[in-house]
């Protein structure tokens, strides 16, 4: 038997840890993937929540987060990758113009 | 006892993947820690009872878009990254302000959802059930899911495709 809170520490820690990231990585990619990591952590709590409220749509939602999640690292990694094509660098200090 | 147990190694396996992706300065390092975290975190949901979004996690995120990551990393070969003055302002700024609102938050959520306790495999969510929820109640957002798939799949090649190749579809 484990209290709910747990879980809800747990991703409330996840979450912590990808905004954290998010603020302190220079590097492009894994500005990405703290994105990712913060989605796990909201994932955690939904489903957490389900189980607290006997409610299963709180899974279905986790699934629909999944998908949008595939979705957006498709496209994402796919902007990264011309944003490399064109500027030769990852850091995002170096990628302030929207135009060349 | 045992679930608690279990709850409390993989969670520290959770928050150690968590922490190391931020330690760690070569994105490769990063994507495998975040492996970890995604793997543990499936057991987590196992746990909670949710066997289909645990098998989901460990097919869709664990598999297919972290082999993303792996690919794009290895792809634009990424090296280390370097510190910043920016970088050095979001550490002294933003680890303080993170750390005051995970306190807060976790104080708010034990005196709010108290003692509350779940036991293991609390609320089947086995494939079946899941699927059956899918395939009535939820039959319209599933479906329109499908259309954002298929539109980022072609957002995806668009954008990756090499703006070289399109110029010379055009003029011949």
């Amino acid at each position: 038997m484990v209290p709910i809170s747990y879980y809800l520490i747990l991703s409330g820690i996840l979450f912590a840890c990808g905004v954290t990231g998010f603020l302190i990585k220079r590097n492009i990619i894994s500005i990405f993937m703290s994105i990712e990591l913060m989605l796990n952590g909201v994932n955690l709590s939904f489903v957490a929540f389900a189980a607290q409220w006997h409610a299963l749509s709180g899974q279905i939602f986790v699934f629909f987060v999944m998908v949008v999640a595939a979705a957006e690292a498709a496209v994402g990694l796919a902007i990264i990758i011309a944003v490399y094509r064109t500027r030769e660098t990852l850091n995002v200090d170096q990628v302030d113009l929207l135009k060349l | 006892m045992t679930h608690l147990i279990i709850f409390l190694f993989f969670g520290g396996l959770c928050v150690a993947g968590a922490v190391n992706l931020l330690v760690q300065r070569h994105p490769i390092n990063s994507a495998l820690s975040l492996v970890v975290v995604m793997g543990s975190l499936a057991v987590e949901y196992l746990l909670l009872g949710a066997e289909f979004v645990a098998a989901v996690q460990v097919i869709v995120y664990a598999g297919a878009i972290m082999v993303l990551f792996v690919f794009v990393i290895m792809l634009l070969n990424a090296g280390e990254e370097e510190r910043t003055k920016g970088s050095r302002v979001a550490m002294l700024f933003g680890i303080p302000g993170m750390l005051v609102g995970s306190v807060l938050v976790g104080w708010v959520l034990i005196e709010r959802t108290g003692t509350q306790t779940v036991s293991a495999g609390a609320l089947p969510g086995a494939p079946r059930t899941i699927g059956w929820l899918l395939f009535h109640n939820f039959l319209l957002p599933f479906e329109v899911t499908s259309i954002l798939v298929l539109i980022a799949i072609m957002g995806a090649v668009v954008l990756a495709s090499h703006p070289d190749s399109d110029q010379g579809k055009k003029e011949s």
